[in-house]
């Protein structure tokens, strides 16, 4: 194989016309074999797994809390409200709200050239970035999955002597997570293909990987339908994942 | 046993409770009746402060119910709701330990105890490992019921319990109501059970216009009805 690409390679150089399928093969041979190029798609691969599950980790455990601030603070009797739950709601709020109301790509270059202007880690500073942006959108979700809970639950909770804590953990929680799964799956296949904007910062993932061979080669199509495909084949794989957890959960929920 | 001393409470302005004076004593069944958006639920959740009250005071065995120690007055308090508000993603007899496990009232072992017991006496000891939704509507209520009696409580508070079932399943929980209170429960329910007010309540208070307007056995109550107000709303409803 690497014969007949160095004899097609050179006979393309001399100005020979190569037909479809040998122009194909020299391509495709540029933008995955030569130099071992697979291993930075691998790599990419690896660093766009590792980017989402920090993401992931990060917004999840953000929007939980932001969300949990926002319903504690909504729930709340009219006459006794607790200021610092009203302070926290307010950074709550502002948060979301800037969050969702400024591009991502935005978002990534302030974070790189402003914030974290001195910081190699482009990656890291990347994974960062997408965990605080997903935080927001997953605060959403989780909020709209504890107000879906009849209000009747809280009552019938508190009405027992709990206090709201234990009948949130205990009772309001684990009837909300199955209206919250599915929407949380979505979020996560969103941001599974947004660590692909970590690229205009210097992250190292698979589009990074894509780029850097589109720059040895001057050839983009080999290098880009291969990252899209792997990106789809990627998202398939969660989707397929996700939906097992659902229908696991659906078993031992007989309601 | 609970005092409730001039209780207000508004929605946005809309008086609802507009200075309620009620004593209701151990052993007491009391039944509140009244026209729809009298106030007699709300009078009934300012109890236990599921509504927060604008004015006035509840003393509740000789101390005033604040929202300080709130969570304590309501293990004594127990609620039954008129749409039951069982847990549905936890096993009956979980919806029953549940409360006095967490609180530390009771370890695991006991509080099964207790509610196979409780199970046993209702007839449904069979259903401890069903989930709620598959129950009817009738059985639902009665295991809300054990599941407040689970706590032990000083008083019972019903809403309506019977306003959410099939006509067929009233009865059921209708009997059970009747049993705790021959057993000496003392017990606070708002119902349009007539029947059942007659048949088992010392007392019957009428609310109107966010007060209590008549409050007397129910022999009285039925037969010489002076208020006017209570003349128009027996003729209603009987």
């Amino acid at each position: 194989m690497q014969a007949q690409y160095e004899l097609l390679s050179q006979m393309a150089k001399s100005g020979q016309t190569l037909n479809v399928l040998q122009d194909f093969f020299v391509k495709f041979y540029q933008a995955f074999i030569v130099a071992d190029r697979w291993q930075q798609y691998i790599k990419g691969v690896g660093t766009t797994l590792l980017v989402t599950a920090m993401a992931l980790a990060l917004g999840v455990v953000l929007g939980s809390v932001v969300a949990m601030i926002r319903v504690a603070h909504d729930q709340q009797k009219p006459h006794h409200r607790n200021p610092v739950l009203g302070i926290f709601n307010a950074v709550a709020k502002v948060y979301a709200t800037i969050i969702r109301g400024t591009p991502m790509m935005v978002q990534l270059l302030i974070m790189s050239m402003v914030v974290f202007k001195s910081s190699r880690e482009f990656t890291l500073v990347g994974a960062l970035t997408l965990g605080i942006n997903s935080g927001a959108y997953v605060s959403e979700i989780i909020r709209g999955g504890l107000m879906a809970v009849d209000p009747g639950q809280m009552e019938a909770g508190r009405s027992l002597g709990l206090n709201y804590m234990t009948t949130m953990l205990e009772i309001i929680i684990p009837q909300a997570i199955r209206s919250i799964l599915p929407a949380l799956g979505n979020e996560f296949i969103v941001l599974l293909k947004d660590t692909s904007l970590i690229t205009v910062i210097g992250g190292k993932e698979l589009l990074y990987a894509a780029q850097g061979i589109m720059n040895r080669t001057y050839e983009a199509m080999f290098p880009l339908l291969g990252i899209a495909c792997i990106y789809l084949v990627l998202v398939m794989l969660l989707s397929w994942l996700l939906s097992k957890v659902e229908r696991k959960l659906a078993q031992s929920d007989r309601r | 046993m609970i005092d409730v001393k001039n209780l207000k409470k508004d929605f946005n302005g809309l008086q609802v409770l507009r200075g309620v004076n009620l004593t209701i004593n151990k052993g007491d069944c009391v039944v509140l009746v009244g026209p729809s958006g009298c106030g007699k639920s709300t009078f009934l959740r300012c109890l236990n402060h599921l509504e927060e009250p604008d004015g006035g005071e509840i003393i509740f065995n000789g101390k005033p119910v604040t929202d300080h120690d709130i969570d304590h007055v309501r293990q004594k308090m127990g609620m039954v709701f008129q749409h039951f508000n069982l847990f549905p993603h936890l096993t009956v007899k979980k919806n029953i330990t549940l409360a006095p496990v967490r609180l530390g009232l009771m370890t695991q072992t006991e509080a099964d105890k207790k509610a196979v017991e409780l199970l046993e006496r209702i007839g449904l000891a069979d259903k401890a490992d069903t989930y709620p939704n598959m129950l009817s509507g009738g059985q639902k209520q009665r295991i809300a019921i054990v599941r407040a009696l689970a706590m032990n409580p000083d008083v019972l508070l019903f809403d309506e319990p019977t306003s959410a079932l099939d006509p067929e399943m009233v009865g059921e929980v209708l009997e059970l109501m009747k049993e705790l209170a021959r057993a000496g429960m003392t017990m606070v329910c708002v119902t349009h059970e007539m029947g059942f007010a007659r048949e088992v309540a010392n007392r019957i208070i009428f609310i109107d216009e966010g007060v209590v307007k008549v409050d007397k056995p129910p022999q009285e109550f039925f037969a010489n009805p002076e208020n006017e107000r209570l003349k128009a709303f027996l003729s209603k409803v009987l």
